[in-house]
């Protein structure tokens, strides 16, 4: 079919397991190592042992025009895909074929060098994405304009503050016109208002009639750009379907054990140490472990984790995200400055911190809770932003006779008064 | 190759980039393009010209010299910034899809800018020292290009396979070294047995330099022929070879850098 520009057939993409190691190779290594060295790492191969699947029998095509959003959690394998589309690494085994110019935001600001000017970085990056310099001269002060750095373009952007350096680097990005285009997690850039600038940008660029490919955590955003999503687990496409569909089945999977998570060994950062995150558990009034509670009742969220060295200034908290992805409220378990000066050195040993939502807060749907332990300032040893889901039963809600979904997640029981004036 | 054309822009501008970049922050700037011939020269007129009295065909020595340790200083540089041009960028080439070959070329292309500047340093001691450049000297640009291929061809060479194993870094100071007294810059062609000049020769850079004196201090009679040939032929072998490599393991680069 002609109208497909985006062919990928049984796409494999294998690494070596323990990159560092197999890239690092000394010369020494390769010219002098024994045969006994050379015969062990065969055999090692011959196993399957040494090597790591990052994608495996992808199947999929993407048709001119289409916008199409890849979820997935981290690691499953989303950003080797965006970089064989956009041909920076090779497939392994299978096909990947694409028509037309691609332009990747794999991450923006790639090639800018901190010595030059943002008006020079402008040409210099622009050049790297790929514009010809007449293009980038053309579009220049639109550039500056959407950048909002007009000001300091002639001063060298290691003076920049991070968030004009993103804005700058992101604006040089957002003005290529590619056939095909392919972003991912982009729209961490920035403040709201500069977000929202970018999602108007992209929805501008797929409205014009150009592939996008679409990759990101915050699913408020997938949900509004694109119409059709693919779901990648472990290297392999799970589902293709109409994004409201593919966002449910990402959010419905994996995370929840009825309503708790415990961390295997192997999950765990080896950065996190001295942290140890043991298990989070939702439960309601009775002290049960849920899957669902209800919005008219409390429901406690409990944190289990070990310290293996003394932490100062450790606080232990949670995100609370709705299943569009937008952030519900954060809370720690040392906000009370009171508790805050009582543990402000905690010892090694294993910890319980645990919350309570109050009842009547939560409007009905599924939530997502991150975890997040972290020292301010000093280091952040842990963090899942999707550590566990959970569902919110509104049987008996205030304004259930009206069976109708209610917008917002807040389902706050309020005094209203009326009064005839 | 097609590519390569397609992203010539973008090999200007990194050219551009690196010519800019060098110099940023130092204190004498891009008078180091000139100091380090310049002193390099100093120190040979003393030590080989003045101490260990090597001949220079009846030149002064301090010119005879620093005609050879332009190029050279061309190539010297060429050579390290190229074989570290694929680790330096491992940002881009991570990231984003260009021709890789773009980033060994033009760190080699930023160097011809301090090359042009030494020059003027050259003409102003050719004036002093009152010696006019032979009629051959047309023929100039033709060894700056065997240098350029020479040094691509080697680049190709180390950047890839710095990639690959990061003992270059380490080797790479040293072949030059290496490569520095096995090319006639501190002494002539002519204290080389006859017998033995073409074997001199296979390496190019020893066809560069000789032709560059030849073109304009006019220190021998004839061209150099046979010597020019091996050295022109070993470069080209080393520049196809280097891209082959080059070519056969770019598809790694992304995954290995």
């Amino acid at each position: 079919m002609s109208d497909t520009v985006i062919r990928v057939e049984n796409l494999g993409k294998r690494y070596h397991i323990g990159t560092a190691v197999a890239a690092y190779q000394t010369l020494r290594e390769t010219l002098g190592g024994s045969f006994q060295k050379v015969k062990e790492k065969k055999t090692l191969s011959d196993t399957g042992d040494n090597y790591i699947w990052a994608l495996r029998d992808l199947n999929f095509e993407v048709k001119q025009g289409q916008v199409l959003g890849i979820i997935g959690r981290n690691g499953a394998g989303k950003s080797t895909l965006l970089k064989i589309l956009s041909r920076v690494t090779y497939p392994t085994e299978g096909i990947a074929e694409i028509q037309g110019r691609v332009g990747s935001l794999l991450e923006v600001g790639t090639g800018f060098h901190p010595e030059l000017t943002g008006r020079e970085n402008i040409f210099l990056n622009g050049a790297i994405l790929g514009m010809k310099r007449t293009e980038i001269e053309k579009k220049f002060d639109e550039i500056v304009e959407f950048s909002e750095v007009e000001k300091f373009i002639d001063t060298p952007v290691k003076r920049y503050s991070s968030g004009m350096y993103l804005r700058l680097a992101f604006a040089v990005a957002a003005h290529l016109e590619p056939e095909i285009l392919v972003v991912d997690e982009v729209l961490a850039v920035g403040d709201a208002e500069f977000q929202r600038k970018c999602l108007g940008k992209m929805s501008n660029v797929a409205q014009q009639g150009r592939t996008v490919l679409f990759v990101s955590h915050n699913m408020s955003a997938v949900l509004r750009l694109t119409q059709e999503s693919l779901v990648i687990e472990k290297g392999r496409l799970a589902l293709r379907a109409p994004t409201a569909e593919a966002v449910d089945y990402y959010l419905s999977r994996g995370y929840s054990l009825e309503g708790q998570r415990i961390w295997q060994p192997d999950e765990i950062p080896e950065d996190a140490a001295p942290f140890q995150p043991v298990s989070l558990k939702v439960l309601n009034t009775a002290g049960i472990i849920v899957d669902t509670v209800r919005s008219i009742e409390p429901a406690i969220v409990e944190m289990e984790y070990m310290l293996h060295a003394p932490v100062t200034g450790l606080r232990v908290g949670m995100y609370l995200i709705s299943s569009r992805g937008e952030f519900v409220f954060t809370s720690f378990d040392t906000d009370d400055p009171g508790l805050f000066e009582k543990f402000s050195t905690r010892q090694p040993g294993r910890y319980i911190s645990r919350c309570v939502i109050p009842a009547d807060t939560l409007n009905e749907g599924r939530y997502i809770i991150g975890i997040n332990a972290s020292s301010y300032k000093i280091k952040r040893y842990f963090q899942d932003e999707q550590a566990l889901t959970f569902n919110v039963d509104a049987a008996g809600a205030p304004g259930m006779q009206w069976p109708e979904p209610r917008l917002g997640s807040y389902r706050p029981r309020l005094d209203w008064e009326i009064k005839r004036v | 190759m097609g590519d390569l054309w397609r992203y010539r822009e973008l090999i200007y501008f990194m050219t551009w980039r690196d010519v800019k970049v060098r110099y940023k922050q130092t204190l004498l700037g891009a008078s180091w393009a000139i100091l380090r011939p310049f002193l390099t020269m100093v120190v040979f007129s003393i030590f080989f010209g003045n101490l260990a009295k090597v001949p220079s065909d009846g030149i002064p020595y301090p010119i005879y010299t620093f005609t050879a340790l332009l190029p050279w200083e061309l190539f010297a540089t060429a050579l390290s910034q190229a074989s570290r041009s694929l680790v330096q960028n491992t940002n881009m080439v991570t990231k984003i899809y260009f021709p890789r070959m773009i980033l060994p070329i033009s760190s080699i292309l930023a160097g011809v800018v301090d090359f042009l500047v030494a020059f003027l340093v050259l003409i102003g001691m050719m004036i002093f020292y009152k010696i006019t450049p032979t009629v051959y000297i047309w023929t100039l640009p033709l060894y700056l290009l065997l240098t350029l291929v020479t040094a691509l061809g080697v680049g190709l060479w180390l950047s890839a396979l710095n990639v690959l194993y990061r003992d270059i870094n380490y080797i790479t100071p040293f072949l030059t070294q290496f490569w520095l007294y096995i090319t006639p810059i501190a002494y002539p062609v002519s204290m080389i047995p006859e017998k033995w000049r073409l074997i001199y020769a296979l390496n190019p850079m020893s066809g560069v330099v000789d032709g560059f004196r030849w073109a304009l201090l006019g220190n021998q009679q004839s061209a150099p022929g046979p010597m020019l040939i091996v050295s022109s032929v070993i470069a080209v072998v080393v520049l196809i070879s280097g891209l082959f490599y080059f070519r056969r393991m770019e598809r790694q680069f992304a995954d290995m850098v």
